[in-house]
Parts: C-alpha cells; sequence; structure tokens
C-alpha cells in the first residue's frame, strides 16, 4: 500500500470540486486513458478582477492523481491569473502534505493542465512546441516538457524523471535519451551510466573475440606495417602473438598491447585480458 | 456500532491459514524438535511426520513421494525447475516460455537471456489469454531445453492445457515444467496421467503459512540441485528441513483433496454469483480471460473509464479486499504484463480489478460485496472525463 498523508486521503475520499462548469472561460485537458491517467480542468475567471472564480474537474487516475486535482483546486480558487500562473507542481503536493515520490508525476500533472486552462483563456492554443520532440512514447513526453519538469524539481537521476513524468516507465526505450539530456541539464557530474552489456557464453564470447580481431583489429595493425595472430582464448584471457612495426621495440610492444586490449574491451568485454604468447 | 465489515478476496495473493494446518503444525514448535537426519529418536520422531507429510503432498498432485521435493516457496521451486535443468543440460541453448508467466518464471528467463546468453521465447496469447498450440509446436526445436507453462493464471485464472502441451513437448523430446501455484488444489491434477516433468507448488496459496513450497520432480529428469550441501531431499535440496512448515503442507494438500470437488464447486457458485451480479448491475463491464475455460475462485473484471488504484482503495475502505494489475498499484507504470499480452483494451486496462475467493468465503459476503462495489464505481465513473451517462 502506499504511504499517502491524511491530506491526499480525504482529498480522495471526498474529492472538492468535481464536476464541470457550464461556458467555462477556460478548459484544460492532458493525459489519456492509454496513459493511466488523465485531468480535465474548467475555469471561471472574472474578467473584471482578473481572479479565478470557480474551478472545478474530471479526473481519470489514482489516488493521488484525484487528490492532485481536487487540492489544485483549491489552490486556484479565488487567485489573481498572476499568482496561479505562478504554481508549481511542487506547490500542489505541498498542499496535500506531500505525495509518494513514484507518484508525483500527478502534481505535475495538475500544473500542466492549470497552464493548458490559461492558455485556453487567453485564446492562445495551448504552447504546442511543435519543434519539441516526443522522447518517450509510450507516455508521449516531449522533450520541452523533460526540460521543464528536470530543472524546475532539480532532478537528477532518470528514475526521478520517472515519478515525475512517467517517461521511462514503459517500455524503457527512452531512457537513453532522458540521460543525454539529464546530462545536458546537469552538467558532466550525471554522466549516462554505460550500457550494460548482456553476459555472453564462453562460445560467443570466443567467436566475437575473434571477429573482433579479424575484422577491426588487424587491419588496424597491418595498415602500420604490424600484425596480430590469436593463439588461443582461455576465459577472459586472450593470448596473441604481436609483430610491431618496429619488432622488438619495448615501447611500441606496449601500444600495440594498448590497442588491442581497448579494442576487445570495448567490443567484447571489459574483463578481457591480453597475454602475449610466447611460443 | 456493528465492526466494519473484512471481506477477503484477495486469495491469488495469499490465504487465511487453516486452523487444522495451524494444530498440525504446533508440536513442532514444541516438544517435536527434533532433526529428522538424527539417528535417534528425538530425529526418528520428526522423520516420520515428515515421510507422512511428503504423502500427503504427493497424493494431491497422484505422484510418487519421491518425487517431491520441499522448497521455501513457489519462487524457489520455479528457479529450481528452471535452473536445474539448464545446468544439466547445458548444450542447450533455447528456452521457451509465454507473455503472462509470474514474475517467479519470467523474469528467471529473462535474466538467462540477458546474462547467460539463452535464446528466449516468449509465446504471446489471444484477447481471451489462450496460447497458440500451432506456435507453441514450432517453437520446440532440437535446440531447446526446456518449456514452462504456467498450469493457471494468477491474475486472470485462465488455465493452459497442460496436458496436450506436455503431449507436444514429449514428442519434440523437450522438458517441461508448470508452475501449479495457482491450480494445485483448486483443480484436479494427476500427474500419473499428465506428461509433465517438473511442477511448482506453494503453500500459502493452499492456506499454509508464508514460506513453503515444493518442487515434483518426475523420476528420471535431468536436473542440478539448487541447493548444495548435505543429503537432505536426496542431495536435491540441501539445508535442515523446514519441518513445522513441511507438516502444515502435508496437512493443507490433504485437507485441499479432501475438498477438491465438493468445496471448488461451492467456491465457483459463489464465485459466479459475484461475477454475474457485478456485470449485470454495473454498465460498461467486461471479463478479462477466458470464461469458460478458469479457475473456480478467480474473476478478473475490467470497469470502463476509472482506474484500478482508485477502486481499490475505496473497496478498501469498504472492508473489501482485492486487487488490480494496475500500474498504479504495482509500482510500474504500464497495466500488468497479462492484460497488455491479452490487449485488453485501454478502456478498461487500468480499471481492471482481480476478485479471488476461498473455502472460507461466504455467501453473505458475496452479497455485502455485491451491494457495496456499484456505488464505488459510478462514483469514480462520475468524476472520470470519459464518463458519459447517457450512453
Ligand atoms: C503463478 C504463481 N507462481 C509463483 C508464485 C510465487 O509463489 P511464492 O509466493 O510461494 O514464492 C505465485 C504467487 O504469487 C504465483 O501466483
Ligand atoms: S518510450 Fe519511454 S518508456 Fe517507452
Amino acid at each position: 500500500m502506499w504511504d499517502y498523508t491524511k491530506s491526499v486521503m480525504d482529498h480522495f475520499s471526498n474529492p472538492r470540486n468535481v464536476g464541470k462548469i457550464e461556458n467555462a472561460d477556460g478548459v484544460g485537458e492532458v493525459g489519456s486513458l492509454a496513459c493511466g491517467d488523465a485531468l480535465k480542468l474548467y475555469l471561471k475567471i472574472n474578467k473584471e478582477t482578473g481572479k479565478i472564480e470557480d474551478a472545478r474537474f474530471q479526473t481519470f487516475g489514482c489516488a493521488s492523481a484525484i487528490a492532485s486535482a481536487s487540492a489544485l483546486t483549491e489552490l486556484i480558487k479565488g487567485m489573481p491569473l498572476e499568482e496561479a500562473e505562478k504554481i508549481t507542481n511542487d506547490d500542489i503536493a505541498r498542499f496535500l502534505g506531500g505525495l509518494p515520490e513514484q507518484k508525483m508525476h500527478c502534481s505535475v500533472m495538475g500544473r500542466e493542465a492549470l497552464e493548458a486552462a490559461l492558455a485556453n483563456y487567453r485564446g492562445v492554443k495551448v504552447e504546442e512546441h511543435a519543434d519539441a520532440q516526443v522522447i518517450c512514447k509510450c507516455f508521449w513526453v516531449d522533450e520541452h516538457k523533460l526540460r521543464e519538469v528536470i530543472t524546475e524539481n532539480k532532478l537528477k537521476t532518470v528514475e526521478e524523471v520517472t515519478h515525475y513524468t512517467k517517461a521511462g516507465g514503459g517500455c524503457g526505450g527512452c531512457v537513453p535519451d532522458i540521460k543525454r539530456i539529464l546530462a545536458d541539464i546537469n552538467g558532466p557530474e550525471a554522466k549516462p551510466e554505460p550500457e550494460e552489456k548482456p553476459r555472453m557464453t564462453n562460445l560467443q564470447r570466443i567467436k566475437l573475440i575473434t571477429e573482433t580481431i579479424a575484422v577491426k583489429i588487424a587491419p588496424m595493425l597491418r595498415q602500420d606495417g604490424g600484425d596480430i595472430e590469436l593463439v588461443d582464448i582461455d576465459g577472459y584471457d586472450v593470448y596473441v602473438k604481436l609483430r610491431g612495426a618496429c619488432a622488438g621495440c619495448p615501447g611500441a610492444k606496449a601500444t600495440l598491447q594498448n590497442i588491442v586490449r581497448e579494442t576487445l574491451r570495448r567490443e567484447v568485454d571489459s574483463e578481457i585480458n591480453i597475454i602475449e604468447a610466447t611460443k | 456500532m456493528t465492526e466494519p465489515r473484512q471481506v477477503y478476496l484477495d486469495n491469488n495473493a495469499t490465504c487465511r491459514v487453516s486452523p487444522a494446518v495451524v494444530e498440525a503444525m504446533l508440536p513442532f514448535f514444541g516438544e517435536l524438535y527434533g532433526n529428522p537426519s538424527s539417528m535417534h529418536s528425538f530425529g526418528g520422531r520428526v522423520a516420520e511426520h515428515v515421510t507422512r507429510a511428503r504423502e500427503q503432498v504427493a497424493a494431491l498432485l497422484n505422484a510418487s513421494p519421491e518425487e517431491i521435493v520441499f522448497t521455501s516457496c513457489g519462487t524457489e521451486s520455479d528457479n529450481h525447475a528452471i535452473r536445474g535443468t539448464l545446468e544439466a543440460n547445458p548444450e542447450k541453448k533455447h528456452i521457451v516460455t509465454t507473455k503472462v508467466e509470474h514474475p517467479a518464471v519470467l523474469n528467471v528467463f529473462r535474466f538467462l537471456a540477458k546474462r547467460k546468453g539463452y535464446h528466449v521465447t516468449e509465446l504471446g496469447v489471444n484477447k481471451q489469454g489462450d496460447l497458440n498450440l500451432d506456435e507453441l509446436r514450432a517453437e520446440l526445436t532440437p535446440d531447446t531445453a526446456l518449456l514452462s507453462v504456467m498450469a493457471a493464471n494468477n491474475e486472470t485464472g485462465t488455465l493452459f492445457p497442460i496436458d496436450e502441451i506436455g503431449a507436444i513437448a514429449r514428442e519434440k523430446g523437450v522438458v517441461f515444467h508448470t508452475d501449479a501455484v495457482q491450480a494445485a488444489g483448486k483443480i484436479p491434477l494427476d500427474l500419473k496421467k499428465l506428461p509433465v516433468d517438473l511442477l511448482s507448488i506453494s503453500g500459502h496459496k493452499l492456506h499454509t503459512p508464508k514460506g513453503i513450497g515444493a518442487l515434483y520432480i518426475r523420476k528420471g529428469t535431468r536436473i542440478s540441485p539448487f541447493m548444495i550441501g548435505g543429503h537432505q531431499e536426496h542431495g536435491r535440496r540441501a539445508g535442515t528441513e523446514n519441518v513445522p512448515y513441511i507438516i502444515g503442507f502435508g496437512k493443507a494438500c490433504e485437507e485441499a483433496m479432501n475438498g477438491i470437488f465438493e468445496e471448488n464447486n461451492q467456491v465457483r457458485k459463489l464465485r459466479d454469483k459475484l461475477e454475474s451480479g457485478l456485470m449485470s448491475q454495473i454498465k460498461h463491464t467486461y471479463i478479462n480471460g477466458n470464461p469458460r475455460w478458469r479457475l473456480p475462485n478467480t474473476t478478473n473484471i475490467g470497469f470502463e473509464f476509472i482506474e484500478g488504484e482508485a477502486i481499490l482503495l475505496h473497496l478498501s475502505a469498504a472492508g473489501i479486499a482485492a486487487s488490480s494489475g494496475s500500474a498504479c498499484t504495482s509500482g510500474s507504470l504500464e497495466p500488468s504484463h497479462v492484460l497488455m499480452a491479452m490487449e485488453v483494451p485501454f478502456t478498461y486496462a487500468h480499471g481492471s480489478v482481480r476478485f479471488s475467493l476461498s473455502r472460507y468465503t461466504t455467501e453473505e459476503e458475496i452479497d455485502y460485496t455485491l451491494a457495496a462495489v456499484p456505488p464505488i464505481i459510478q462514483r469514480l465513473r462520475d468524476m472520470s472525463p470519459f464518463y458519459d451517462p447517457n450512453k
């Protein structure tokens, strides 16, 4: 069971301001059935005072989605528009005494619906960010939204991004892109982790080592007048005979070994050792 | 004031412990503390009871007692069956399972693909959750080491025809494992007739406390031990036996066998009453799974336009315990992998709820549930932007 605050449970069990507003001045709709949650927000705005007179919602979603929508309407009722524009997802979460980390996307959805409803009121079409590329195809999240949420909430890891936007929580196909965006925003300390390579069977590894030497390494060495001969493979130990352009020069040998080792480690497995066969 | 009512309809997750099982276990927390391997009367007396329990478990499956290995849970049984078979047949590199297995099987296969270089086939299912047996047959090759197909699905209750599937595996010379954790005790399983090599069961789905399971290993099946150490379980699963739980498991299997027809008929009647009652009272509802070929205790119902966690929390406030494969309750964001494999439409994939009954479920509880659920569904639908009351 989720650890919901009393306030979340209260707004879930007795949601405030449920329903539609006929002839609403602004309507914002986000999410979809496929995504698992959706929110439609209706605003009644007093043009003279510039205040939100009434706010109502309809929602499809889990307990925290319902509670977030209820909290949002309570927050903005009576609020001047300029202030409402500044509402963040964190304000919604805080109004509820906090949300479980994995449920932060519910508060993000609330803020997005508000943004959409205000844009609708102004008659601007919801900022489409037509140029923004859709990064997560499972939950239809584009780069613009990712950047906004990451920056505003100071997110550091893919997991956090998933909790806040859902992106990455489906097939996982967009995870490399999320890592790229995180690294871009947070700088090099949030370096993307290296992709885990699948563990190979001995047979597969031997085949890949042989191929890599034949196709990648040997031609490279031959260009410079050197050569390589594969003598044996024992687990992760690869026995080779190396011939440099200036055979017998120890410095050149070390460089050659380095090239072979690094190439095999990159292509095959980080645990590969290169051993010079003596005979 | 009356006590708030508690109705437990989540028996596929775990069950109430049977009082007779507890009673059978108690002496083994007390005076019967001997080690069954010991060469003295303290051990000897306990060993006799363990032997008896093994016979009781074997009897439920119509197997021989030597074919039963006690494990710590259903998950261990699945791991043992799969990894033990592969270790004993290292030359074959292809393994086959289905997309709708429990994680205790599916994640083991995915691990083997990712980390051990196995070539894995995950068979899909149709919209009712059924397999295509021609497709299955075509996947089995001389390189196939193992086929693992569950007997009954934990989320929908859909039964797979393990007799036919086992026959195909036999014909192709492929070892066949079935996860029967949900099936055991709810449908008859006769291993003298079923062409199954390995079969997993778990105690807590049969009214024991959690933490005991068994693996059936047909005589002659090549399999490596899962735990290596002493000679317990004929060296197939080392470690001093979890005696009280083994005794409890034996008793639970005996009870299950005694009730397999009458009790399950009773459970089926109540399940059908619940299901048809909900379907007739609430519009826009659908049964997930194959309604004709199903466990007697399970119904998985999709309520359109609303979300599972919200339903479950309202049910829980009314004292009713059920579960959902809904994304929001499971920590993952996509709806259950089982419903996704069945291509259940998104309009109710997120709003699907599993009700699972047991021998302890009463008609009064079902009547209470039938009265409590419709207003909850209506309340959530009234809030939903996708629900149109005029349709
Ligand atoms: C089909 C199936 N297999 C395996 C398991 C795992 O059993 P255990 O909880 O004893 O590890 C379960 C239980 O949830 C199950 O439903
Ligand atoms: S594309 Fe983002 S999770 Fe699938």
